[in-house]
């Protein structure tokens, strides 16, 4: 719950279990995610002393791709949901593929055919279980993404928003509504679909035990990120380092074609507005590194150590660590590459090698941030940060360093949070526009680059020779 | 090579056997435990006691770990791990109260700022983690010191120096303020690092209520003070984040 003034009023979280029925398989239960919400949400305003009627509206923001299909007349889901993570529909979008290529899915979703997105999920469910597809197309059966079940379950309606809708395959980028060569393409019947809206608008009412409160914004949460770091102007970047890491940049009302392997997607439509675009990229390894550190070879307690282990040496030492542990994310999509530690000598200890654990994650963002400057024509003049990385400081100045722009921490930092409450907020008018919103965003702190050109093209030329040695790894027979 | 020394080898056991199931000995305890007379138990548990490694309970006198000894132990709190833990309640102390918030150690007898949130108005600031700062003119240093008698009971006359004529360099005086710290549960210092700022802070404890560092903000005197006395509202601010940051470490709740 957030003030006018976007200051936390209260926080409720509860975590929800994850389910690996076979390796690869990921699956959450929907009716505990909608049981932990209703708890989050007692929670967070009995911590408040406020009640459903002081709320001005409510917003989602959620892990995109992650599927749920349920029965019309009862709302009880037919399977658990799919996560993102899940890769059985890895045969199904080969098969995909093989028929109808990936460029026209490129062309008409700015995504590649691949086993994160909604489409081959949905398809491997009706394909699965018996009579499921009959229900699906007399419409019985119904499809969302989690915000779609979490409205329908909030106040009755089955809709979604853009940018949910963006990360199914199956949406048009150009027309934002469902295609039916996409639906054809890959099997799934229209009539199980939700109504796509804006990211910010009134979607209806709450009943108990929310009842009155306006459901008024669903966004996925890169875009609720986006959103909550004020990033409204293209040109304007923001990178969440979490496990993995997203760096989304708004790209205006124009969705721009990646010919260096970025996502082309929604940013966000507000209400009525033009809508905005954004190129993403996602690292697949980058806190996850520093776990592996902690877990793996245990050099660390915790993973903020690994600052105090960096910070007893002075450099890497000519030690480079390309933690391309499942292969290679954006900006290179190699799925042959594996992990490789470069340039060690008998000279390299373990705090060279903190150090390059932690600069891996900041050579990684340098190439996706190449990558967008290139594919959108203009070079970044700052990035907004966010995530569970940035207290490292460590990182986040070696971060500006080898960007060579300014990077800066916001002071809350619940962006994702904020980004579904400042449209929520606006949907309903607790908010005029976004100028208004762009006033509460506060530096926390700011790191300046202060690397010499030639270290940072020197160590970004090594980082580029270690990245060759890391792909066509895998063979067939591997 | 020397040999080695009895009284440290004493001393040893002593720890020992307070770090044992007991935790809590008397004299004459100890002494029988160790077949020593009473007297020379006495006067190594007094040497102990003075340099913080043991306590004495008020109520039945006996004899248990001090906090400079837990200090030392595994209840040491890595700077990092300490600003990774506290990084939303300093970010919502900055918010609440508009002023910039630090976070600091204990160093080598002064404070070491491992956190900095910047005042929230945008103006130009550069971030100060890893600076050092004098302990007896900060409120940081205070909070830091009211918990550690043992370094308390250390300073020497003269080794405070002045930084304003506000500062505190009387050792006699220092004390003083730093046990009504401990009993108030924060700290203040009103220009007497730099003419015109003020800064108050708490102590932050961890799940055995040792101090492990302290949170605070800093600002104009004329914005955090009436006259020269801390603004009720912004101590309060302050004490909650420090306490919110404890439980985050495991203290006890209250």
């Amino acid at each position: 719950m957030f003030d006018d003034r976007a200051r936390v009023v209260s926080v409720a979280q509860h975590e929800h279990r994850q389910h690996f029925p076979r390796p690869g398989w990921v699956e959450h239960d929907p009716e505990e995610i909608w049981r932990n919400v209703l708890l989050v949400v007692r929670v967070a305003l009995d911590k408040a002393d406020l009640s459903p009627s002081d709320l001005c509206a409510l917003g989602i923001a959620n892990q995109r791709e992650t599927t749920v299909l349920w029965d019309r007349r009862t709302g009880a889901p037919v399977h658990n949901a799919i996560n993102w993570q899940d890769t059985r529909t890895d045969r199904l979008c080969r098969e995909i593929v093989r028929e109808h290529g990936q460029d026209m899915f490129r062309e008409k979703t700015g995504l590649p055919v691949s086993t994160y997105f909604s489409g081959p999920k949905i398809r491997w469910l009706l394909d699965r279980i018996p009579g499921l597809r009959e229900r699906a197309e007399a419409g019985e059966v119904l499809f969302g993404t989690i915000d779609t079940w979490l409205i329908w379950n909030l106040s009755g309606r089955h809709v979604t928003d853009v940018t949910n809708a963006s990360r199914t395959l199956l949406m048009n980028l150009h027309t934002l509504d469902w295609d039916p060569v996409l639906l054809d393409a890959i099997g799934v019947p229209a009539a199980m679909l939700p109504e796509i809206r804006a990211s910010s608008e009134l979607y209806g009412e709450a009943g108990p035990p929310l009842a009155g409160v306006p459901v008024a914004s669903a966004l996925g949460d890169q875009h609720a990120a986006l959103v909550g770091q004020t990033c409204f102007n293209p040109g304007d970047a923001k990178c969440t380092f979490g496990t993995g890491s997203f760096f989304v940049l708004n790209t205006g009302a124009r969705p721009v074609t990646s010919e260096r392997g970025l996502l082309t997607t929604l940013a966000y439509k507000l209400g009525s507005a033009e809508p905005a675009y954004a190129l993403e990229g996602s690292i697949a390894v980058t806190g996850a590194l520093v776990q592996w550190f902690r877990d793996n070879l245990g050099l660390i307690g915790s993973a903020p150590e690994i600052e105090t282990l960096a910070l007893t040496v002075e450099d890497n030492g000519g030690c480079y660590f390309v933690p391309a542990f499942s292969g290679l994310f954006a900006p290179h999509w190699r799925s042959d590459a594996r992990g490789v530690i470069a340039g060690l000598t008998g000279y390299i200890n373990r705090g060279h090698l903190a150090r390059a654990v932690l600069e891996a994650t900041a050579w990684q963002t340098r190439e996706v941030m190449e990558a967008m400057n290139a594919d959108y024509g203009h070079a970044l003049s700052a990035l907004r940060v966010d995530g569970g990385m940035t207290p490292n400081n460590l990182l986040m100045q070696f971060l500006a360093d080898v960007l060579d722009v300014p990077v800066m921490r916001p002071i809350v930092a619940e962006t994702v949070s904020l980004g579904a409450a400042y449209s929520a907020g606006l949907a309903a008018g607790f908010w005029p526009d976004t100028e208004g919103l762009r006033k509460n965003w506060h530096r926390a702190a700011e790191w300046l680059p202060s690397m010499d050109a030639g270290a940072r093209e020197k160590g970004y030329r090594k980082w580029k020779k270690a990245v060759a040695r890391a792909v066509d790894w895998i063979d067939e027979d591997d | 090579m020397p040999g080695r020394i009895q009284s440290i080898e004493r001393a040893a056991a002593i720890l020992r056997l307070l770090s044992g199931r007991s935790r809590r000995l008397g004299v004459a305890e100890l002494a029988g435990e160790l077949r020593l007379p009473k007297g020379t138990v006495y006067g190594i548990l007094r040497t102990l006691q003075a340099v913080g490694f043991v306590e004495q309970d008020r109520d039945s006198g006996k004899y248990q770990l001090g906090p400079a000894l837990l200090h030392m132990g595994s209840s040491y709190l890595d700077g990092n791990e300490l600003r990774t833990r506290a990084l939303n309640w300093a970010d919502g102390l900055a918010t609440r109260s508009g002023e910039s918030v630090r976070i600091g150690t204990l160093h080598e007898n002064q404070v070491l700022i491992v956190h900095h949130v910047f005042r929230p108005d945008d103006t130009h600031q550069a971030l100060d983690v890893g600076s050092l700062l004098p302990i007896h003119a900060t409120a940081l240093g205070k909070a830091l010191l009211a918990h550690h008698d043992y370094l308390a009971a250390e300073l020497t006359p003269g080794s405070l120096p002045g930084y304003t004529p506000a500062t505190v360099t009387d050792v006699y005086r220092f004390r003083q303020e730093l046990e009504a710290i401990a009993q108030r549960g924060w700290a203040v210092e009103v220009g007497e690092l730099f003419h015109g700022t003020a800064s108050i802070a708490a102590p932050i404890e961890d799940r055995r209520r040792v101090t492990v560092g302290s949170m605070g903000i800093a600002g104009p005197i004329e914005r955090l003070c009436d006259g020269r006395q801390p603004k009720a509202e912004f101590v309060d601010y302050v004490m909650e984040a420090a306490r919110a940051v404890s439980r985050e470490l495991g203290a006890i709740p209250w």
